[in-house]
């Protein structure tokens, strides 16, 4: 694997149900994200994003072909492993899922207690710097029923993010975002790319953000159709 | 409580927000699992009650051995045993004293409510055979009609009983006899009579007609000092070959007594039974609460299974619900117990309180079957499956 790819997919392939209800969903998939990258990708309702985005965030087994996230193989790796590899990564959905009962702290709290434990004193102070990177540090205490839909989406990037992730995935995250706090967001997840190394695959459709990403990959029909690389202020059109 | 959960459980106490942060839904299911409490611990007062008025009447008398008919399962049941095998006792040299006792129910008339005394029937020439508390007034007892009142009699007033005495005695008719009552002692209503009544074997002969002096229902033994007990049961087995009697220990037909009024006795049974239930109640009502709230946070737990969190931390949350539920449903459940407990005492008179003993024992079962319930809820955590957040 190259040392410089967070995540290679080779001949990925993946089904849904069985037998005569058996349906592909994914055909021979090859990807390569590298480190600090940005990458986002697009496709219609139905092409296969989501699958890859779970498959890539060990959230489902592979079935067929090659996954190697941060250099092991998903394709056979126990529960136990894939749940160990999800420590190491940042989950941002569409809906936010706060815990309503928590504050915004002890919701951020909950992205880095799976990795540290007890360290209530270590993981209160990360969450709140989690909080203030997302222009938050006022609403600390705040339920997520007082919180609007860009603080609980921003709640919810902190949370992502607090743990310090090798990658984050995320699914429609500016989906309910002005388009200030849209960019806000995503030049968040970029400046992190650039200052630690994380990297980020998103899920959109939303258009105002493409511009920021290093590469954009379109899904139709569980295949990729284009892939479009960043070389400045442009995207070159690649397909691997 | 927070931060006490939070020490316990080393995380954020989860369970705890997710419970008080719908306060209705909180002291709903709080005042659920009190409630089964309260059925639990009535149940048990009502079962210990039965218990205790069971025994209670065995503590009256000081034997080692009684000998009672084979259907004799409880004090103030059964047929007669015949006098003759109190004299045939007499040729084991270690039976130092034999009585018979009589036992049958009397109503004194009071106009508006009959007073049922158990009554006993003894030998007020063998004061040896009745406890210290009693002993002294058997002296009374030789004289004809003369009885002993329980004083905690159901329906006796205690003023009425407090000027029973020797030199303010009280005259009341009973199975058409009128007897003197000249002194009182501390029974207690129980389940089969309001209260108690000591006479002598004549005078209870003269109140029973159909019973005979040679048939008492039980004869009582008294050892020499130091003999073993067991063994010497066993000889008198042996020496009285009649399959229609049974020879036992005192302390041990006390217990058969009791088992029998608890297993298979109508009420020891309902009670039983009753005790089941209320378990049943708390169970599904713990089970309920955190089945549903399982399912209204599923997303939320999907999203922690997501974020890498394993089995154990949900199962975690859930037994700290538990917990929670158990513990501060059981408070005011202790409260409410206790004051139905003394107030159903005070109103029957029968011996109806709360224990430690009780406390202790519904305190552990309200933990662990909420605990119990609270694993069973966990099945339907696995519903949350983390892809389907996407």
């Amino acid at each position: 694997m190259n040392r410089d790819m967070i995540v290679e997919a080779h001949g990925l392939n993946h089904w849904f149900g069985t037998g005569e209800a058996r349906k592909q969903a994914l055909f021979n998939i090859n990807l390569a994200l590298p480190r600090g990258s940005l990458t986002v990708l697009m496709g219609p309702s139905g092409s296969g994003k989501t699958t890859v985005l779970t498959l890539l965030g060990c959230l489902r087994a592979v079935q067929d072909g090659s996954v190697q996230l941060m250099g092991q193989e998903l394709c056979g790796a126990t529960e136990a492993e894939l749940t160990a590899l999800r420590w190491r990564l940042g989950f941002i959905f569409q809906s936010h899922n706060l815990h309503e009962s928590l504050t915004a702290l002890q919701n951020v709290m909950m992205g880095v207690q799976v990795r540290t434990g007890v360290k209530d004193d270590l993981t209160r102070r990360a969450a709140a710097r989690a909080l203030s990177l997302v222009g938050l540090s006022d609403r600390v205490d705040y339920l997520s029923a007082n919180l609007s839909g860009g603080q609980k989406q921003r709640v919810a990037v902190a949370r992502a993010l607090v743990g310090n992730p090798a990658m984050v995935l995320a699914d429609e995250p500016t989906a309910a975002l002005d388009k200030d706090s849209a960019a806000e967001v995503v030049d968040l997840l970029k400046r992190l790319g650039a200052e630690r190394g994380t990297t980020t695959l998103l899920v959109t459709h939303d258009n105002r953000i493409l511009d920021r990403a290093d590469r954009i990959l379109t899904l139709e029909d569980g295949r990729i159709v284009a892939s479009k690389v960043s070389t400045g202020d442009d995207l070159d059109e690649t397909l691997e | 409580m927070s931060r006490l959960l939070q020490w316990v459980f080393g995380r954020l106490p989860i369970g705890w927000l997710q419970l008080t942060h719908k306060r209705g839904g909180f002291i709903a299911a709080l005042s659920g699992v009190a409630f089964a409490n309260v059925l639990v611990f009535v149940q048990l007062g009502i079962m210990n009650s039965m218990a205790t008025a069971t025994l209670r009447p065995y503590d009256f008398f000081l034997a080692d051995i009684m000998i009672s008919a084979a259907d004799a399962n409880a004090l103030a049941e059964g047929g007669n045993v015949a006098r003759q095998w109190m004299l045939q006792s007499f040729a084991d040299s270690d039976v130092i004293a034999g009585m018979g006792l009589f036992v049958g129910n009397a109503p004194w008339d009071r106009g508006d409510k009959d007073i049922t005394f158990t009554t006993f029937g003894v030998d007020p020439g063998q004061p040896g055979f009745l406890a210290p508390d009693i002993a002294g007034d058997a002296v009374l007892l030789q004289v004809q009609d003369v009885a002993i009142l329980d004083r905690l009699a159901r329906g006796l007033s205690r003023e009425d009983a407090a000027a029973i005495r020797p030199q303010t005695p009280l005259s009341f008719e009973t199975q058409g006899r009128t007897l003197t009552a000249l002194d009182t002692f501390a029974g207690g209503g129980g389940f089969g009579g309001d209260g108690y009544m000591l006479v002598s074997d004549q005078t209870f002969l003269s109140l029973f007609a159909s019973r005979t002096s040679g048939a008492p229902d039980h004869i009582l033994l008294r050892l020499r000092s130091g003999a073993d007990v067991a063994v010497v049961t066993e000889r008198l087995r042996g020496l009285i070959s009649d399959d229609k009697i049974r020879i036992r220990s005192f302390a041990e037909a006390a217990q058969e007594d009791l088992r029998y009024q608890q297993t298979q006795r109508p009420t020891g049974v309902i009670f039983g039974f009753g005790v089941l239930i209320g378990v049943l109640v708390g169970l599904v009502i713990v089970y309920q609460v955190l089945s549903a709230d399982v399912a209204d946070h599923l997303r939320e737990y999907a999203t922690f299974k997501a974020m890498g969190y394993g089995p154990w931390f949900f199962l975690s949350i859930v037994v700290e619900e538990a917990l929670v539920l158990g513990i501060l449903g059981f408070l005011p459940g202790l409260a409410v117990g206790t004051g139905i407990l003394t107030l159903m005492g005070k109103v029957t008179t029968l011996p109806l309180a709360m224990t430690p003993g009780m406390a202790v024992i519904v305190f552990a079962g309200t933990v662990i079957f909420s605990v119990l319930s609270g694993v069973i809820a966990t099945r339907r955590l696995a519903a949350a499956d983390p892809a389907d957040l996407f």
